[in-house]
């Protein structure tokens, strides 16, 4: 088809990716954030099979095993390199799982937040007028309040959940993507390709999805990444002010929770762990990130 | 601009009125507070009773009117929990929070602004490229673990500051602050970092792109070329062009600082109203809720708004129009 010809002029989809993946490498910080990702994200995924215990099997939890310091040996005779938490649990084991669904809720409330923003952003710069205006308008008014509070009044109202949370997450998001990917798309709104794929009489979902988007790509990858950073950031927040996850679905920011309770006794090892493996989770999107925003700035580029 | 200013107040009012439906059905519609304000082996006319007394039998659309119109002559009900009216139990706590959210403000621009102009002046530096990465640091320490980690160093490690509470205040001209005693002041140290560090990042990295648009410009080139010290140039010239937005992003901050307040004020135990709103949700005391979603929704529109007259004044180029 000719259309595809059309479409393929500009920048393309795997054009872009090349190019962000040469922004990372370019930088040796990025490197070795983006390898820091990929393994967590590995050691998420792996959690069932990797962790030394199931920390939510309470048959294999022993009480007598309870608040024991990084390095201790364990009743049968193991080690628990990072200690153990109030019920005995291994904190490794518990902290693996917990990244799993920290990472989980973070990098699907992400993605959702992109489809609906990317969505609504691409139908208010194409179809400008009422509808762009409407759209921009709650944009705003979602921009004006901050992410933390709109989540909490949510949370307030709905409960707690892990549905609910990444309900709230998105609901606190989508306005990002949706004006950045507006403002690119006004600008190649007006371009040839566009006007072509009109006479072409393709329909809008077409022109919109596979014309206009993929060369919205860039400020979509940039904030994309970004905001699983913030929503990671946001539903440990969220779950140890106790209004995030339930307490049957732990995420690292309930750890923490349950470390704070202790902190004043002196038995650190449970909330400082999870929160080394929470910052250096966030942190290294937020290096990637920081990165992919510099090498995807059409304006920084030569 | 009076044209402008009258769009949005309506405006606001329209917002503060869909917010406060929403709050209200949310509110209302979830969980049962009589479980938890009846005691467990109340009878069922004791309950009954209880249910009446506080208006829970009605049909929500009576008592959504009931709370409006009360509402608007400032009543937004009584506090299950404390049996006294909500709206008064926030004000009595909202200057412990505005206090703290001043303070942390002022810290971020005190750190924040010198150390972006030195990175501006200096890009590309290690001493950039330290800041630069510290400042992402500072965005991604998720706020409520770095504060855990200021108590366990600074009060369980080192034992120099109190962990948690208030302290004591005084008077200075005639404002209730913790900085007029030495006892608040160092119950306030820890708080404000923990509140401030996030914005200290914020306005690092502001400053310093702001710092690198401007300084290519003509008029810094022409303010050089007049023989005017380097000093003269970055401090009066340069500073005072960047400063624009970062007035904008400090109003809206400042409105950011005290939602987040509720973090810091769960941790350190402060008595403000972002520990008192946690609380409430905890023990689903709805009249607090609902009036403290309402107070800090209209606070939000008013420094939206405040924030947009301010702009327009302080930069000639923005015209208010419709907005």
């Amino acid at each position: 088809m000719s259309d595809a010809v059309i479409a393929r002029k500009p920048l393309l989809g795997d054009g872009i990716l090349a190019q962000a993946l040469r922004g990372i490498l370019d930088s040796k910080a990025a490197t070795l954030a983006a390898i820091a990702c990929l393994v967590l994200v590995a050691v998420a995924i792996l959690a069932p099979w990797i962790a030394p215990q199931d920390p939510y099997d309470l048959a294999s939890l022993s009480i007598m095993d309870g608040r024991l310091p990084p390095g201790s040996e364990s009743m049968d005779g193991w080690t628990y390199w990072l200690g153990t938490d109030a019920q005995g649990r291994d904190m490794l084991s518990a902290m693996l799982y917990g990244l799993r669904t920290s990472l989980g809720v973070g990098v699907l409330s992400g993605l959702f937040a992109l489809a609906v923003g990317t969505t609504l952003g691409l139908v208010a710069a194409y179809f400008g007028g009422r509808i762009d205006t409407l759209v921009m308008r709650v944009v705003d008014l979602m921009l004006g309040f901050p992410t933390i509070l709109v989540a909490l009044m949510m949370l307030a109202v709905l409960g707690q959940g892990v549905g609910k949370v990444i309900l709230a997450l998105v609901v606190v998001q989508w306005a990002y993507f949706a004006r950045a990917v507006r403002a690119a798309a006004l600008v190649e709104r007006g371009k040839e390709y566009v006007e072509a794929a009109q006479c072409l009489g393709l329909s809008k979902a077409r022109i919109l999805f596979s014309h206009l988007l993929p060369n919205c790509l860039p400020p979509v990858i940039v904030i994309g990444t970004i905001q699983v950073a913030h929503a990671i950031a946001a539903e440990a927040t969220l779950s140890f002010l106790g209004i995030g996850l339930p307490i049957t679905e732990p995420s690292l920011g309930l750890l923490i929770a349950n470390g704070y309770q202790v902190l004043l006794a002196g038995l650190y090892w449970i909330s400082v762990f999870p929160g080394l493996l929470l910052l250096a989770l966030i942190f290294s999107i937020n290096i990637v990130g920081d990165r992919l925003r510099e090498a995807l700035n059409p304006r920084l580029q030569k | 601009m009076t044209v402008f200013i009258i769009r949005r107040l309506v405006q606001s009012g329209f917002v503060l009125l869909v917010t406060s439906i929403l709050v209200f059905l949310g509110v209302y519609a979830i969980g049962n507070p009589i479980e938890i304000l009846v005691p467990a082996d109340a009878s069922q006319a004791e309950i009954a009773q209880a249910v009446q007394s506080l208006g829970l039998d009605r049909p929500l659309w009576q008592q959504y009117l009931t709370f409006l119109g009360n509402a608007l002559h400032g009543d937004l009900g009584r506090s299950f929990v404390f049996n006294q009216p909500s709206i008064s139990l926030i004000f009595e706590r909202l200057p412990a929070t505005l206090e703290l959210a001043f303070i942390a403000l002022m810290l971020s621009l005190v750190v924040g602004i010198p150390l972006g102009v030195l990175s501006g002046l200096k890009a590309g530096s290690r001493f950039d490229r330290t800041v630069m990465t510290g400042s992402i640091l500072g965005f991604s320490l998720p706020n409520f673990w770095q504060g855990m980690m200021l108590i366990m160093i600074f009060s369980v490690m080192l034992g120099w500051l109190p962990s948690t509470g208030r302290g004591a205040t005084g008077e200075i001209l005639g404002l209730h602050t913790s900085l007029a005693t030495w006892d608040g002041f160092t119950h306030l140290i820890l708080p404000a970092i923990n509140l401030s560090l996030f914005n200290v990042s914020l306005i690092i990295r502001l400053t310093r792109s702001g710092m690198r648009e401007t300084l290519p410009l003509d008029f810094v080139k022409f303010a050089r070329a007049k023989g005017l010290t380097e000093r003269r140039v970055i401090f009066v010239h340069v500073l005072k062009t960047i400063l624009i937005p970062i007035v904008t992003v400090i109003g809206m901050e400042f409105g950011s600082l005290i939602a987040f307040a509720t973090v810091t004020e769960t941790i350190f135990a402060w008595p403000g109203v972002g520990k008192l709103i946690i609380d409430s949700i905890m023990r689903l005391d709805r009249p607090v809720i609902v009036a403290y979603l309402l107070i800090v929704v209209a606070m939000f529109i008013v420094i939206n708004l405040v924030v947009d007259i301010l702009y327009s004044v302080l930069d000639p180029r923005v015209r208010l129009s419709d907005a």
